[in-house]
């Protein structure tokens, strides 16, 4: 059986839990078996999971899983998959699942692959592929081991459904003391996180200064874009540290990046080369970055950006 | 403050990355290695900053073969008070946090620092194991702490914010940016460091749980299309209608 863990934000599944849930069917399907999915706390909706494969929807709720905290959210899911009889256990590579996989890895005694991008392959043995070296490689890697935990990149396979909502069913597994408390959690309100966003639009040292800064909000604005920078913008302080991408910053995978006035240096490269398509724009054609692009404009940024958001925008309005 | 700081050797950013003939593994001529910035910049820098605010010892641990020995030395210059390697090939993520759990129990140090990731593979796991392993608490990608008396205070990353959290030692976190800044070794710890003890111990039993089966490229990316900058309605018909992004 295999088990996926789908995690609430405030309640509710964004779509990367519907993508972990599609990830997990497919998987299951490989194996010939089922898949299940287990929510933790309060959460509204959990039997809709069913509606991208989960076979059945399991729900542990205790007032330890209100705030997370690593040993309890590993021992939850660890005694959920004993309990079940799951040897597949599978959640996403964001900042919950860094916190699990090792944990259930460790306690499970399992062969563990973090970061996965496409379905395992079960023909000889069982293996997922990552990649590595920054994008650099592939690399198929075998889980020698019974129980096997898998986290999957975000934006990595399209959602699908397969089935129908399913009715929800509690289970209680004994939860330790938690080791961590959470004083406070604070999150942007209104626009996607970097590492869930599907469109992307970057801005280098070419923009000259933190007072330019409207040509690439107003064009993320018009597409309903998240906003990133390259690192030495974030590092002076003209953008905040969260929106740094690359090698050092957030590794980001969208649907679409548009980069203006980076020059494509290898390091930041290796955290936006993975985006499905990337527009970049620089005035000097000699950029390294067009290597990398599907899309290329050379010239100015600042005559350019504002002709792009206006092309947007008429595409918007039909 | 007893610190234990695990530090890992990866391939240089800009490496050129080459398979070998069968594609069971890379090509390592010409590879060029470094310590994994995360593990170098941030973890080791804050060990040494809170050990020079209110005492105490910092040592470096590697889970890997003699050649790492340079890695190591590096962390010495740097500052590290002494190291430890365990002498092992490969093994993967479990074998080595094995490794790195049994030296932990057997020094007793009162918190365990590691990189968010390596750059080479990004697991971001190992710390998470080892915590398992020692049944402590973990906070990783952790930019920030401040430590008072034996309770620290940690702002960890999270998808479009973070998120402060309270532990007490022991406990084992993982740097990301933000946590220090680098620190270049001088002459004088370069030197100092050749005078450091790096004890080597050898590995401890344990199975390797995962193997990598094959490598590939991947594929080359087709030349990039070139739009006039007077016709971004051509762009945005290419991304709609070719690309089918917006
Ligand atoms: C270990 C290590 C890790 C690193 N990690 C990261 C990382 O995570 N992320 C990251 O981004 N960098 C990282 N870097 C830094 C990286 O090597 C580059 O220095 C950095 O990405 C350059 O940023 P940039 O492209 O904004 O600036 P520049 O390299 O200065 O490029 C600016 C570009 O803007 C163009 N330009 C200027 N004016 C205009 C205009 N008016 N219109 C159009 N184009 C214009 C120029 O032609 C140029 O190509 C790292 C470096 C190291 C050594
Ligand atoms: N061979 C090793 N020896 C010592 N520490 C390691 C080793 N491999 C990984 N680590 C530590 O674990 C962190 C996370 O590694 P990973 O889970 O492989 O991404 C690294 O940043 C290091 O701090």
């Amino acid at each position: 059986m295999v088990l996926v863990f789908a995690e609430a934000t405030n309640g509710k599944f964004k779509k990367a839990a519907h993508e972990v849930v599609t990830y997990g069917a497919k998987t299951a399907a490989a194996l010939g078996t089922e898949c299940v999915a287990l929510t933790l706390g309060d959460v509204t909706d959990a039997g809709d999971l069913g509606r991208f494969g989960a076979s059945k929807v399991y729900n542990l709720s205790a007032p330890e899983l209100a705030t997370f905290d690593g040993s309890v959210y590993t021992a939850a899911i660890a005694g959920a998959a004993r309990q079940l009889g799951a040897k597949v256990i599978i959640l996403l590579h964001n900042s919950t699942g860094k916190n699990l996989v090792g944990r259930l890895a460790a306690r499970l005694d399992a062969g563990s692959v973090p970061g996965a991008n496409a379905i395992p392959s079960t023909d000889g043995g069982f293996s997922v592929r990552k990649s590595v070296f920054s994008g650099k490689a592939i690399a198929d890697v075998s889980i020698n081991t019974d129980y096997k935990v898998i986290s999957l990149s975000g934006n990595s396979i399209p959602v699908e459904e397969s089935g129908s909502a399913v009715s929800v069913e509690s289970i209680s597994v004994d939860l330790p003391a938690a080791k961590t408390k959470v004083l406070e959690t604070k999150r942007a309100e209104g626009i996607t996180p970097l590492p869930e966003a599907e469109l992307v639009v970057s801005g280098g040292r070419g923009l000259k200064g933190p007072e330019n800064w409207g040509v690439i909000q107003d064009l993320a604005d018009a597409l309903g874009a998240t906003t990133a920078c390259s690192r030495p913008v974030a590092d002076v302080g003209w953008r905040p540290h969260h929106e740094h991408v690359g090698q050092t910053g957030v590794a980001i995978r969208p649907n679409l990046y548009i980069a203006a006035g980076i020059s494509g240096a290898i390091q930041h490269l290796a955290g936006v080369n993975s985006s499905k398509t990337i527009v970049v724009i620089n005035k000097d054609p000699e950029a390294p970055f067009f290597k990398a692009a599907d899309y290329g404009v050379v010239a100015d940024l600042f005559d350019v950006l504002p002709r792009l958001t206006e092309a947007i925008k008429a595409h918007k309005a039909g | 403050m007893k610190m234990l700081v695990c530090v890992s050797k990866t391939p240089e950013t800009t490496t050129k990355i080459q398979l070998n003939g069968d594609h069971s593994d890379l090509d390592y001529s010409g590879v060029n290695y470094i310590m994994n910035p995360y593990d170098e910049w941030y973890a080791l820098v804050r060990a040494l900053e809170l050990k020079e605010a209110a005492g105490g010892s910092v040592t470096i641990l590697n889970v890997g073969p003699a050649d790492n020995d340079a890695v190591i030395r590096k962390g010495l210059a740097i500052g590290a008070d002494d190291a430890i390697r365990v002498d092992a090939t490969g093994g993967g993520s479990l074998f080595i946090a094995k490794q790195i759990a049994a030296q932990a129990k057997a020094g007793g140090y009162d918190i365990i620092w590691f990189g968010k990731e390596t750059i080479d593979y990004n697991g971001s796991e190992v710390g998470a194991m080892v915590a398992e392993l020692l049944d402590v608490a973990y906070v990783g990608e952790a930019s920030h702490l401040e430590m008072n008396g034996t309770t620290a205070t940690v702002t960890r990353d999270i998808e479009g914010g973070i998120e402060i959290v309270e532990v007490s030692t022991p406990f084992a976190i993982s740097a990301a940016k933000g946590m220090a800044e680098q620190r270049i070794p001088n002459m004088r710890g370069i030197m100092m460091a050749k005078r450091k003890p790096l004890n080597v111990v050898a590995a401890e039993d344990a199975a390797a749980t995962t193997s990598v089966k094959s490598y590939e490229l991947p594929p080359a990316k087709t030349a990039v299309k070139l739009i006039d900058p007077e016709n971004m309605e051509e762009l945005v018909r290419l991304l709609h209608e070719e690309a089918k992004v917006i």
